[in-house]
């Protein structure tokens, strides 16, 4: 495929057929998929569509020649950058939803009508540009290859640029080291703190701690819960991302009644 | 016209003095009215051998003039501070220190009880300088000078008691009314400055033998307003009967002998205008009639007895500016009236004020009567001034006041006869108040309670009576002996050229006939208030009624000039209240308003600020969009 | 087809982005939307590069993709530290400047 579109890319102003239908194809769906980041509920979701449209955008930069950037934009972009945005998603709250309600007043349609007005504004602008036509094509720089073509540009007339922005990556580094950084406040709890404070309760239901999942149970795996004395399923002895996924099992099977009936 | 180097000291002492008194204060409480007497007194030596001096010399060089400094030199406009001494000025240099010493003397007895004694003294020293450097300005803009500094002087003595509100007032009402007179004043300058391009006498005078006669009757018109002003006249005398609630000295000096006559000397110095401008003479013998008449009926129902004086005095100086407007040999008479008015009236105000210093300060003259017994020298200088007042001759206002009427007559026609029957109504009706103020004083029974000692007065305030007495008896005569003044005048008036040189009236019968007047006067007052009741009575005749509220002219200037005046003023306060500080205040309020719309654009919210933002992008592409049409 | 097809889905693709910083409320979807509008841009400057025939255009969209990079990590880190003290990732709740 990628080959495909390097050899039929024409240098007349136009594309050759394949490409148009590529383009014709993806993109739509790539402005789909940004629509769909505005629109869903989950942030996760949202993460998924914009990967989406990276990946769209990558296989665009192959079409126009631009094999390096494109293979660069699937590993950086696709593969750190959003997996980095997906492992924050999972810290701040995997359910944590949002409401489409707008509790700003005057926040939306004057967003909307000044986003439509800009990207109409764009548009025309561009439509008024005069640009080479027809299009030069990437034929003659990319003689050498294109990672050369852009080593050659990047190591002599951009080094500079390039230095600096190598720095910037340090920092950057270092600085998501500082934030991420955090100092202790208080001293941990310890064990003797723990207990004083479990005996301070309002009630002393829980003085002793809660039960371990699968205690009097007949399974001890993450997803059951364990069962309170009196029988009942205790809420908290499973995880909280398991239970906002639905992923436990309820007790019902578990009780101890079901439980010597099975006797063997 | 010779130089003379004195004539600054004329000045100079009494101001020096005046500031001197004022500066140190209470320091000099023991010692300044003595200085303030001497100053006055050196100040007439040098008035008396400048005097001699001029006898001296003949002819044009008789004048003087001393350049003090250069003073105005602004593009056309050169005005040096200098001083002229004619023969008209002498007689007003003699007279103003001559009289001024006396009641500086007079004061020191009269004003020893009060605290401020030597605030006044310090007040009249200043006012002899101003009075002074009026009479010895060469030219309008120098008067000018010395004509704001009486006025000023006169503010400061009528409320020299300015604790009590109502001499305050007085004192502003004085104040106003000559400031109304000298607009007319600075616009007469400035109209002589814009047609003649000289302020000076000798500038104007030159300037006014070729000048339109509009201008000159504009020059006039408002040298009259400027005198109607300084010497109480119709339409501005309003202030004159409030004058007297200063102290009596000062109504003896200020507004009887010298100040209220700065007017008469203004038109007398200007006799070149009015003589060219026969327009502005009939103005002028208009307002001196009027005013004539005025004081006298006003006169004739005051029981105060310093307003009937000063009432009195309206009606004479109202003799003096009809004589003015009545060609060159007017201004002769009208000076020689001023000069015996000047002894005779300082005279009676003294004997006023005497009069009142032995009843406590009592002022009603119902509560005098037969104080002639208890005040012999009292009641003799003011008998005689009372004679000379009335023409009686041989003393002084008999030449002075006849000779007025005689030239009133001789005008010719039926202005004349108008001009001439006024004038010896006049002197009836002044015959007659005179006498009533004489009779209800001095004859009769007592009518005071037996409270008060009326007792004479101490020789430091008879004694100036007796002196000025003395000239209420012999200054007509010697005044008027083979024409002395007005041959002493004639280079400044040009007096001895009479217009027409008519002689219409034996001056025997206008004499004979202003005698008759006056004793009809004389005797029906004597008549009338045989008895006098305490209490002035209710019911009285419409005249007496419109007299006693000075014919209504507080009235009249009440509402008209200051209602509308107090009502322009409140209108413009509150224009400058609502509107102009209303469109201050608009600005600030439209700016809070304003503000407090935006405030909410900060609401906290890191969105509303990106939507800003990006309105300002989208609003930067448009014009782009634009520009790159 | 036009080239410049691809210009305009680049346009689309930034204005889509603008809109969902303005609209949405959580800050790590807002992160995302800015992400967006930068790949958009990287997508013309690339397509500028096939048009004017150099690579100028692809060096300076390389540079852009580890600028992005750079940037998330750190505004992600951020967004952490806040979260930790605050649990709530919603950017309205940071309005303590208001009036």
């Amino acid at each position: 495929m990628l080959h495909t579109s390097f050899h039929l890319a024409l240098t007349v102003g136009r594309t050759a057929t394949p490409e148009a239908v590529q383009f014709w194809i993806l993109a739509p769906l790539a402005v789909i998929a940004a629509l769909g980041i505005l629109v869903v509920k989950k942030a996760v979701h949202s993460a998924l569509l914009l990967a989406w449209v990276m990946v769209t955008l990558a296989i665009f930069y192959i079409a126009e020649d631009a094999l390096f950037l494109g293979i660069v934009q699937i590993i950086v972009y696709t593969g750190a950058v959003m997996m980095l945005f997906l492992f924050i998603l999972m810290l701040v709250g995997v359910d944590s939803s949002e409401s489409l309600v707008e509790n700003l007043k005057g926040q939306r349609i004057p967003s909307i009508v000044a986003a439509i007005g800009l990207g109409g504004l764009m548009l025309s602008l561009l439509g008024r540009a005069t640009l080479p036509a027809p299009s030069v094509g990437l034929q003659t720089a990319n003689a050498g290859g294109n990672v050369q073509g852009i080593a050659k540009s990047l190591f002599t007339q951009y080094v500079w640029a390039f230095e600096v922005v190598s720095a910037l990556l340090i920092t950057a580094a270092l600085g998501a080291m500082v934030l991420a950084h955090s100092q202790k406040v208080r001293s941990p709890y310890a064990q003797r703190d723990l207990s004083i404070a479990r005996f301070r309760k309002s009630s002393l239901g829980d003085a002793a701690g809660l039960p371990a999942s699968g205690v009097f149970a007949g399974r001890n795996a993450v997803d059951v819960p364990a069962l309170l004395p009196d029988g009942s399923p205790a809420p908290t002895s499973v995880s909280q991302t398991l239970r906002s996924r639905g992923d436990i099992i309820t007790s019902a099977p578990f009780a101890l009644e079901a439980i010597e009936e099975q006797e063997d | 016209m010779r130089t003379s180097s004195h004539l600054v000291y004329l000045i100079a002492l009494p101001l020096f003095s005046s500031a001197l008194l004022l500066l140190l204060g209470r320091i000099a409480d023991k010692w300044g009215h003595l200085l303030a007497t001497l100053v006055s007194a050196s100040a007439f030596g040098v008035g008396v051998s400048e005097f001699i001096a001029m006898h001296s010399h003949t002819g044009a060089n008789r004048a003087a003039t001393q350049k003090l400094f250069e003073w105005i030199s602004v593009g056309n406009l050169k005005v040096d501070a200098s001083l002229l001494l004619d023969q008209l000025s002498i007689c007003f240099v003699l007279l103003i220190t001559g009289v001024g010493t006396l009641i500086h003397i007079y004061s020191i007895a009269y004003m020893d009880h009060d605290k401020d004694r030597r605030r006044f003294f310090a007040y009249l020293n200043f006012f002899i300088a101003a009075m002074l450097l009026l009479v010895l300005g060469d030219s309008y803009l120098n008067l000018y000078v010395g004509w704001e500094g009486v006025g000023l002087a006169s503010y400061l003595l009528i409320g020299f008691w300015n604790h009590n509100p109502t001499y305050a007032v007085a004192a502003k009402k004085a104040f106003i009314a000559n400031r109304i007179g000298d607009v007319g004043l600075s616009l007469a300058i400035m109209i002589c400055f814009t047609q003649f391009g000289a302020v000076s006498f000798s500038g104007v005078k030159a300037g006014a033998s070729h000048a339109s006669p509009a201008a000159l009757t504009a020059i006039g018109a408002m040298l009259l307003l400027a005198a109607a002003g300084k010497s109480a006249q119709f339409p501005l005398q309003s202030w004159l009967g409030d004058a007297m609630a200063g102290p009596t000295p000062v109504s003896a000096l200020i507004h009887a002998a010298t100040m209220v006559t700065a007017g008469v000397y203004l038109i007398t110095r200007s006799n070149f205008i009015f003589d060219a401008s026969s327009t502005a003479r009939l103005l002028v013998v208009t307002v001196g009639v009027i005013t004539l008449l005025f004081g006298a009926i006003v006169g004739t129902a005051k029981d105060d007895i310093k307003k009937a004086l000063a009432a009195s005095t309206m009606s004479q100086i109202g003799y003096m500016i009809l004589a003015t407007g009545l060609g060159p040999v007017g201004y002769a008479f009208a000076i020689m009236h001023l000069l015996t008015h000047g002894f005779f009236k300082a005279g009676m105000f003294l004997g006023a004020g005497s009069v009142m210093h032995g009843m406590d300060d009592e002022i009603n003259m119902r509560k005098y009567g037969g104080l002639a017994k208890l005040m012999p020298i009292t009641a003799v200088t003011f008998g005689l001034g009372y004679l000379a007042i009335l023409g009686v001759p041989p003393f002084a206002g008999f030449y002075s006041k006849d000779k007025i009427i005689e030239t009133a007559f001789n005008q010719g026609g039926g202005k004349g006869i108008i001009l001439g029957g006024a004038a010896l109504l006049g002197a009836g009706i002044t015959a007659f108040y005179m006498t009533r103020v004489v009779v209800l004083t001095f004859a009769g029974a007592k009518r005071w309670k037996d409270g008060s000692h009326p007792h004479e007065s101490s020789v430091l305030m008879w004694g100036p009576m007796v002196v000025l007495a003395i000239g209420s008896v012999a200054s007509g005569f010697l005044l008027s002996a083979g024409g002395a003044l007005v041959n002493w005048l004639q280079p400044v008036v040009n007096a001895s050229h009479a217009e027409g040189g008519k002689e219409l009236m034996n001056p025997l019968v206008v004499s004979i006939l202003a005698l008759g007047i006056v004793a009809l006067g004389a005797s029906y007052a004597i008549v009338k208030y045989r008895s006098v009741p305490e209490v002035a009575p209710e019911n009285v005749s419409i005249f007496t009624e419109i007299a006693r509220k000075d014919l209504y002219q507080d009235i009249f200037n009440d509402a008209v000039l200051v209602k509308p005046g107090t009502a322009l003023t409140a209108g413009l306060v509150a224009t400058d209240h609502h509107v102009i500080d209303g469109a201050v205040r608009l600005v600030g309020w439209v700016i809070g308003e304003v503000s407090d719309v935006l405030r909410k654009i900060q609401n906290g919210y890191v969105r509303t600020y990106a939507l800003a933002m990006f309105v300002g992008v989208f609003i930067g592409a448009l014009i782009l969009w634009v520009v790159t049409a | 087809m036009d080239i410049s097809n691809y210009l305009y889905l680049s346009v689309m693709l930034f204005t889509i982005g603008a809109l969902g910083v303005l609209i949405r409320r959580n800050a790590i979807v807002i992160f995302m939307c800015i992400e967006l509008m930068l790949n958009a841009s990287n997508l013309a400057l690339v397509t500028f590069s096939r048009i004017h025939g150099n690579l100028d255009g692809q060096v300076a969209s390389f540079f852009t993709m580890v600028v992005a990079a750079c940037e998330v990590v750190v505004g992600l880190a951020i967004i952490v530290t806040i979260y930790r003290s605050r649990r709530s990732a919603s950017v309205d709740d940071a309005s303590l400047l208001k009036n």
